[in-house]
C-alpha cells in the first residue's frame, strides 16, 4: 500500500508516494539519496541512522516514512552551510578527534546539533545522558564529549562541582 | 629528530568527509535493479541437512534464485548468462573440493604453513546456530525474507557442544570429521629447561583464569554487493579491511583463477578485525553467479553479525610459575585451551601469537606453552583487536599479581623484576628488542594515578564501597614478522603543481592510517599535507599489493613503504632539478614546496617548477612518480602499562572505575591526536571486556541469548570514564621515523589492571571475566564477603 507524504528535507519540499511499511532511513537513504544517515542496527539501538524531526533528534530505522508527513527534516548533508563552511559543532568534532571510522558521527554531530539549538544549559553527566543512545565502538566517546562540550560552549556547566569549574 | 609534519596532531584527512555525510561507505553505493540476497540460518547448532525443498521458495513471486550446498559448486554452470558465466567456468581452477579457509592471512607458498580449509559457501552440515545453509536472491528484502520462511528444511538433530570440555569429552561427535576429539591443532613451544626451573624455584605457585567470548560490534554490519561486469569478471564491492586477500579467497572458493576477481573498498565503519576475514563475499559472488551476473547486495542484520561474523576466542588458562624469594621468576608453564567456534578461521594462530607476543614481556630461563585449539558448536571465532594478547595477559597480570599477594611482595617491584632488557634477542622468533621503555611508561603511570599516595590511604578498609589500585603490563608486536609475509605497498604520482596523489594497499578503517601516511609522505616531500591527495578506496585493479590492515602493521610495515616511495619522488625531483640548474643532486633538499641548499636553506627552484617541466619538457619530460614494495624482515616491540583505580559497591556487585591511564612505548607518535584516540578505543572496549561484555548463550542448543546491542552490554557514553592515555616516545631504530605499533596494544592490559584493582580493594580475584554486577556479587557470596 502507498501513501501520499511531503516534507521538506534540509529546506527542500518532497512531495511523493511511499509504501507505508518502509522506514524514513530507507526512504532517506534509497529514494532520495541522503546516505549520510547510516544503519547501524535497524532496530532503534545504535543512532547511527539519526536525523532531526522538527529539530529533534530520532532513530529513523524505527521512524516510519508515513509519520514524516508534514515535518521538517534535517540530515547531515544539510549541516554544513550551503557554501560548504563547517557548523560549529562539525568544526569540534574535526578539531578534537572525534572522529574515527565516521559511521556513528552523523548522528552524533546531528543530536549535537539539537543541543546546542536547544539554547539549554547541560551539566556534562546531562550531556552524556543526552548522547548516550548514539553507540560508538572507536573512540571510547572521550573525543565526542570534549567536541560535544566544545559545541556547546557556554552552555555547559561550570559550576562547582562540574569538571569545568574554573574556580575563584 | 625534529620533524615538521610528524608529529604533530594535523587534522584526519578524512574529517571532513565524515562530518558532512560525504564520506561513502558500501551500502551507500548502488547499482540499477540491485537483487537483495538473504541467508536460511540454521536454527541448531549441530545438525545434518537430511532433506531441503526449495520449491515453494522458488515459486514465490520475485524471488530470482535459491541456493542450497547441492548447488555448490555446480553454481558456476547452474544459471549461466550467455556467454558470461561460460568464460569464468573456463577459467576454473581444478580442485577436487571446493573448501576454502576464511582467515585474512597473506596466502602461504608452504602448504603446512596455511589456514584449515574447513568451509563451504552454504553446508550441508550445520555446525553452529546460525550456520549458512540455503540462500535467496530476490527483487527486495521482504520478498528475500518471506521466501527464507518457505524453504522447508528436515534436520538430523546431533548433539550440540557448547563447551570445550564437552567438545572435548571422551566419545563427543566430531565436528569435523577429520579432527579428533574435535581439536583443530595443539603445540606452542618450550624454551629451557622448565622442570629443572620450577626445582630450583623457593616458590611454584599456581593459578586457573578464563576468558569469555566477546563481538567486535563496529558499527557498519558486514556489508557487500557483487555482480559481473562487461568485461566477464567479479566485482565485489565490500566492507574490508584485506581487500587483495578478499580477492584470493572468492576465486579459491569459487574454484576460479584469481585475476577474474575485482575487489573495492570504500571507507570502513570500523573492522576490529572481524573484517580481517571473508565472512560473506563468496557467498555474495555466488548469489550474482546464480542469477547471469547481476548486482546482489548482502547485507547482515546486526543480530547477524554478532553470530554469523566473527567472535573473540575464550580461553581456558592453567599457569605454574617457579619463583625465588627476592621476585625473580626462574619458569613458567601456561597450558590454555582456546574455543575457537564451529570453524577454523584463523583458529590456532590466536593462541600462538598471545603466546609468542607475551615472550617480550618476562624472558625467563625456561617457559613452556602448551596450546590447544577446540572446535565446538558455538560461532566461529577469528581476528579481533589483540589477536590472542588480551586473554593471555589477562591470565599471566592476574597470576603474576596474584604471587606478589601471596609472596607480600610489591606488585610493581616483582613485575620490574622481570621485566625484558633492551638488546634481548626471542630466541624463537630471533626478533631483537631496539627499544624498550616499559619502566618509563610504569614510572608515568604511577604518577599519573597518585599510586603511592593512594595505596597508603585505601589500607585496611572495611565499608560497603572499597577503592583499590592495579596496573598490568603488556608486550606487542608491529606486524607478524617472522611468523608471516611483511609486504606492503605504496604509488606516489606527483602532479603538475607538486602536490601528490598516493596510493596504497593498506586500508584505513577508522585508525586513521590514510593521515599518518599522509604525514609522512608531507615530511619527506617537504610539502603541506593539504597537497598530498590520499586515495582511500582500495580496488585490487588499480591498488599496489598490501595485505591490508591488521596485526597494528600499517604505520609501522606500510609506513616502510610509504617512506620508501616518497624518498624515491624526493630523489628524482632532485636528479630532475639537478637536469634544470645543473647543481649537484646531493647538495639539495626539498623544503616548504621549494628545492633548496640543503645546508644554506637557500631556494633554488620552486618545486611546482620542477613539477611542470617533468611533464611538460619538450625534451626531458617524464613526470616524477614512484611505485614501491617493501617486504618488512624486522619487527618492532610496543610495550606499556594500565594503571586503574576501582571502586567496588560491596552490595551490588558494581565495580565503578575511578581513574584509568594507558601509558604506552610506541616508538615515536606520528599524530598524537589520532594516538590518544587509538588508546580511548582500546582502552573502552577493553573496559567493556573487563566488566560487562559476553555473549551468551543457551548451555543446551547453543542459541545465541544476546546477539544485539540491547543485551549484549557493550559501553555506552554514560559507561565509559575518563579514559587518561599517555606516551613515553622514544624513536625505535628499525621503524620509519622510529615508530611502533598502537593499534592494538590499547586493548591487552586494561581488563587485567582493573582485575587486579578490584582484588586489591576487596581481597576477592576474579579469575574469570567479565566481572559483571551479578558474577561479582555470586562471588562476593562465595567468599563470605556478603
Amino acid at each position: 500500500m502507498f501513501k501520499r507524504i511531503a516534507f521538506t528535507v534540509n529546506g527542500k519540499a518532497y512531495n511523493f508516494e511511499v509504501d507505508v511499511r518502509e522506514s524514513l532511513l530507507d526512504v532517506l537513504r534509497s529514494h532520495l539519496g541522503f546516505t549520510g544517515a547510516k544503519q547501524g542496527c535497524g532496530v532503534g539501538e545504535c543512532g547511527a541512522c539519526s536525523v532531526l524531526i522538527d529539530g529533534v533528534p530520532y532513530d529513523t530505522c524505527i521512524y516510519l516514512a508515513v509519520w514524516a508527513d508534514g515535518k521538517d527534516i534535517k540530515t547531515i548533508e544539510g549541516v554544513a552551510e550551503k557554501n560548504g563552511e563547517l557548523s560549529d559543532v562539525q568544526k569540534a568534532f574535526v578539531e578534537e578527534g572525534a572522529v574515527q571510522c565516521g559511521f556513528c558521527t552523523p548522528g552524533l554531530v546531528l543530536t549535537t546539533t539539537a543541543l546546542k539549538e536547544s539554547g539549554k544549559d547541560y551539566t556534562r553527566e546531562e550531556l552524556k545522558r543526552e548522547l548516550s543512545g548514539h553507540l560508538c565502538r572507536c573512540t571510547g566517546y572521550q573525543s565526542i564529549l570534549k567536541a560535544a562540550e566544545k559545541s556547546l560552549e557556554g552552555h555547559v556547566c561550570t559550576c562547582v562541582d562540574s569538571p569545568h569549574y574554573k574556580g575563584k | 629528530m625534529a620533524y615538521t609534519v610528524v608529529g604533530k596532531s594535523v587534522t584526519r584527512v578524512d574529517a571532513v568527509a565524515k562530518v558532512t555525510g560525504k564520506a561513502k561507505y558500501t551500502d551507500d553505493f548502488s547499482e540499477r535493479d540491485m537483487l537483495v540476497g538473504k541467508i536460511l540460518h540454521s536454527p541448531y547448532a549441530h545438525a545434518i541437512v537430511k532433506s531441503i525443498d526449495v520449491s515453494k521458495a522458488k515459486a514465490l513471486p520475485g524471488v530470482e534464485a535459491v541456493l542450497t550446498y547441492k548447488d555448490l559448486p555446480e553454481i558456476r554452470y547452474a544459471t549461466a548468462m550467455p556467454g558470461v558465466i561460460e568464460a569464468i567456468a573456463t577459467d576454473e581452477v581444478d580442485v577436487a573440493e571446493l573448501k576454502y579457509g576464511t582467515a585474512g592471512h597473506p596466502f602461504s607458498l608452504d602448504e603446512s604453513h596455511r589456514d584449515k580449509e574447513d568451509r563451504y559457501i552454504l553446508t550441508q552440515k550445520a555446525r553452529f546456530v546460525g550456520d549458512n545453509i540455503a540462500a535467496v536472491v530476490a527483487t527486495d528484502a521482504l520478498i528475500a525474507s518471506k521466501a527464507l520462511k518457505l524453504i522447508e528444511v528436515e534436520y538430523e538433530v546431533l548433539e550440540a557442544l557448547t563447551s570445550t570440555d564437552a567438545a572435548l569429552k571422551e566419545g563427543a561427535p566430531l565436528i569435523h570429521d577429520d579432527c579428533e576429539r574435535n581439536i583443530l591443532a595443539s603445540g606452542g613451544y618450550a624454551i629451557g629447561n622448565l622442570e629443572e626451573a620450577l626445582k630450583e624455584s623457593d616458590h611454584v605457585i599456581e593459578g586457573e583464569y578464563e576468558t569469555s567470548i566477546v563481538q567486535h560490534c563496529h558499527m557498519e554490519n558486514q556489508v557487500s554487493h557483487a555482480y559481473v561486469d562487461s568485461d566477464r569478471r567479479i566485482v565485489i564491492m565490500t566492507s574490508t579491511q584485506i581487500p587483495h586477500i578478499v580477492r584470493r579467497i572468492v576465486a579459491q572458493s569459487l574454484g576460479i583463477s584469481w585475476g577474474r576477481v575485482r575487489v573495492i573498498k570504500p571507507y570502513v565503519g570500523g573492522g576490529f578485525g572481524n573484517k580481517q576475514d571473508v565472512c560473506i563475499e563468496p557467498l555474495n559472488v555466488a548469489m550474482s553467479l546464480a542469477v547471469g551476473g547481476r548486482p546482489v547486495k548482502l547485507e547482515l542484520s546486526r543480530e547477524e553479525a554478532m553470530i554469523d561474523t566473527r567472535t573473540r576466542h575464550a580461553f581456558k588458562f592453567k599457569i605454574k610459575t617457579g619463583i625465588n624469594n627476592d621476585g625473580k621468576i626462574n619458569g613458567i608453564h601456561i597450558t590454555a585451551v582456546s574455543n575457537t567456534g564451529a570453524y577454523a578461521s584463523h583458529g590456532h594462530s590466536i593462541a600462538s601469537s598471545g603466546g609468542g607476543k607475551f615472550r617480550y614481556l618476562y624472558p625467563t630461563k625456561a617457559l613452556k606453552y602448551d596450546p590447544i585449539t577446540v572446535y565446538t558448536n558455538l560461532p566461529v571465532a577469528g581476528a579481533m583487536r589483540g589477536y590472542g594478547t588480551p586473554q593471555i595477559f589477562f591470565a599471566f597480570e592476574s597470576h603474576i599479581e596474584d604471587i606478589a599477594k601471596k609472596l607480600k611482595m610489591d606488585p610493581i617491584e616483582i613485575r620490574k623484576k622481570n621485566l625484558v632488557e633492551v638488546g634481548h634477542v626471542d630466541l624463537l622468533s630471533k626478533n631483537k628488542i631496539m627499544s624498550c621503555s616499559i619502566r618509563e611508561c610504569i614510572d608515568k603511570g604511577r604518577e599519573l594515578i597518585k599510586w603511592d599516595a593512594k595505596k597508603a590511604l585505601y589500607k585496611e578498609q572495611t565499608g560497603d564501597k572499597r577503592r583499590g589500585l592495579g596496573m598490568a603490563c603488556f608486550s606487542y608486536a608491529s606486524g607478524t614478522y617472522p611468523v608471516a609475509l611483511e609486504l606492503a605497498g605504496a604509488r606516489i604520482v606527483m602532479n603538475q603543481d607538486g602536490s601528490v596523489q598516493l596510493q596504497l594497499g593498506a586500508t584505513e578503517i577508522g585508525q586513521g592510517s590514510d593521515t599518518v601516511f599522509a604525514q609522512m609522505v608531507a615530511e619527506v616531500l617537504g610539502i603541506p599535507m593539504y597537497m598530498v591527495h590520499v586515495i582511500s578506496t582500495q580496488d585490487t585493479d588499480i591498488t599496489p599489493f598490501d595485505t591490508g590492515s591488521y596485526a597494528s602493521r600499517q604505520t609501522y610495515v606500510s609506513g616502510m613503504a610509504v617512506e620508501k616511495a616518497a624518498l624515491e619522488v624526493k630523489e628524482k625531483v632532485l636528479a630532475f632539478a639537478n637536469r634544470m640548474t645543473d647543481i649537484p643532486a646531493h647538495l639539495l633538499d626539498i623544503k616548504d614546496q621549494f628545492v633548496v641548499f640543503k645546508d644554506s636553506g637557500e631556494q633554488v627552484i620552486a618545486l611546482e617548477v620542477v613539477a611542470m617541466q617533468s611533464y611538460y619538457d619538450r625534451v626531458n619530460a617524464q613526470p616524477i612518480t614512484s611505485d614501491v614494495s617493501n617486504n618488512a624482515r624486522i619487527n618492532a616491540i610496543p610495550y606499556g602499562v594500565t594503571f586503574a583505580e576501582v571502586e567496588v559497591d560491596i552490595k551490588t556487585g558494581k565495580i565503578k572505575i575511578l581513574e584509568i591511564f594507558n601509558v604506552h612505548d610506541s616508538g615515536k607518535i606520528v599524530n598524537p591526536l589520532l594516538a590518544e584516540g587509538q588508546v580511548h578505543g582500546g582502552v573502552s572496549m577493553a573496559i567493556g571486556y573487563a566488566l560487562s561484555e559476553q555473549l551468551l548463550f543457551d548451555e543446551k542448543t547453543g542459541k545465541p541469548l544476546n546477539n544485539n546491542l540491547l543485551d549484549y552490554k557493550l559501553p555506552t557514553i554514560m559507561d565509559t570514564p575518563e579514559i587518561g592515555a599517555a606516551f613515553v616516545e622514544k624513536e625505535d631504530p628499525t621503524g620509519p621515523f622510529g615508530v611502533k605499533s598502537l593499534g592494538e596494544p590499547p586493548i591487552v592490559s586494561p581488563a587485567p589492571a582493573i582485575r587486579n584493582a578490584v582484588f586489591d580493594a576487596t581481597d576477592v580475584a576474579f579469575n574469570r571475566i567479565p566481572m559483571n554486577p551479578q558474577r561479582v556479587f555470586e562471588k562476593f557470596k562465595e567468599t563470605g564477603l556478603i
